[in-house]
């Protein structure tokens, strides 16, 4: 199992393969078959944005350590339009109409740390972490 | 991957085999809807079991999938959610609101032949 691996997301059906690839790494790692799950269920809300919002972009998958402990690092990245106000992309339920309003803080409550940068007309990334308990 | 979508007698069983992408969830939606008339059916299963990931995206098609077999009058049961995707569901902060749900196929039959699920949405 490589410890890094890179996901393109171009059409809906990467969303699956890149949140295989997680699930599959997060194993590797030792996570529980509940957290392979829950990293599993993050990843594919922010790999949906990507599709949703920029068109396309790209999933890094990395395992990590850090004051002893291990953990999958996972990187969503686009050029796609940005998001103008990420306060509110934050929020519960809010939405620009092409999804529920769920993902992003639904992906923030699947893991352990969770950052949203984003500049408008140059792109987003999510950066998403997760640690073995 | 195509759902099948198996009779057995009045009722519609749709066993979903593997990870669906979005457009399979769709096509489900759709085959299902059109099956309901169809076959006149007068309740439907949809089995989750082999589903590893249940998102954003999948639970409210699934809901609509529900929702469409509900309006077109067959009593629709949602099967099989096993425990760390019901559990990640509700991390993500969602629910299949109004809809039966049992553990597994034998338990949604059941509810079904026993005419213990609504036929109309309860709003």
């Amino acid at each position: 199992m490589p410890s890094e691996s890179s996901v393109a997301i171009v059409r809906e059906s990467d969303i699956v393969v890149a949140r295989q690839k997680g699930r599959e790494l997060a194993a590797s790692v030792g996570f529980s078959s509940t957290d392979q799950t829950l990293l599993a269920t993050a990843i594919s809300e922010v790999a949906r944005n990507i599709i949703s919002y920029a068109g396309q972009g790209e999933i890094t998958l990395s395992t990590i350590e850090a004051a002893g402990r291990r953990g999958i690092l996972v990187i969503a990245r686009d050029q796609g339009p940005g998001i103008p106000d990420l306060e509110a992309a934050m929020r519960d339920g809010y939405s620009t109409g092409k999804s529920l309003g769920v993902g992003l803080p639904g992906a923030r409550r699947l893991v352990d740390d969770f950052d949203l940068a984003s500049t408008p007309g140059v792109g987003t990334t999510v950066t998403l972490k997760k640690w073995l308990r | 991957m195509s759902v099948p979508i198996l009779k057995q007698g009045d009722i519609l069983i749709a066993s979903i085999q593997s990870a669906l992408s979005d457009q399979d969830l769709v096509e489900l939606r759709d085959q299902l809807a059109d099956r309901v008339g169809r076959l006149r059916a007068r309740g439907v299963v949809i089995d989750v079991t082999a589903l590893d990931v249940l998102d954003s995206f999948a639970t409210r098609t699934i809901r609509g999938i529900a929702y469409t077999a509900t309006l077109r009058g067959a009593a629709t049961v949602v099967v099989g959610v096993q425990p760390e995707v019901a559990f990640a569901m509700v991390q993500l902060g969602l629910g299949l609101d109004g809809i039966a749900t049992a553990l597994d196929l034998e338990e949604g039959l059941a509810l079904l032949h026993a005419g213990k699920v609504e036929r109309a949405l309860r709003k």
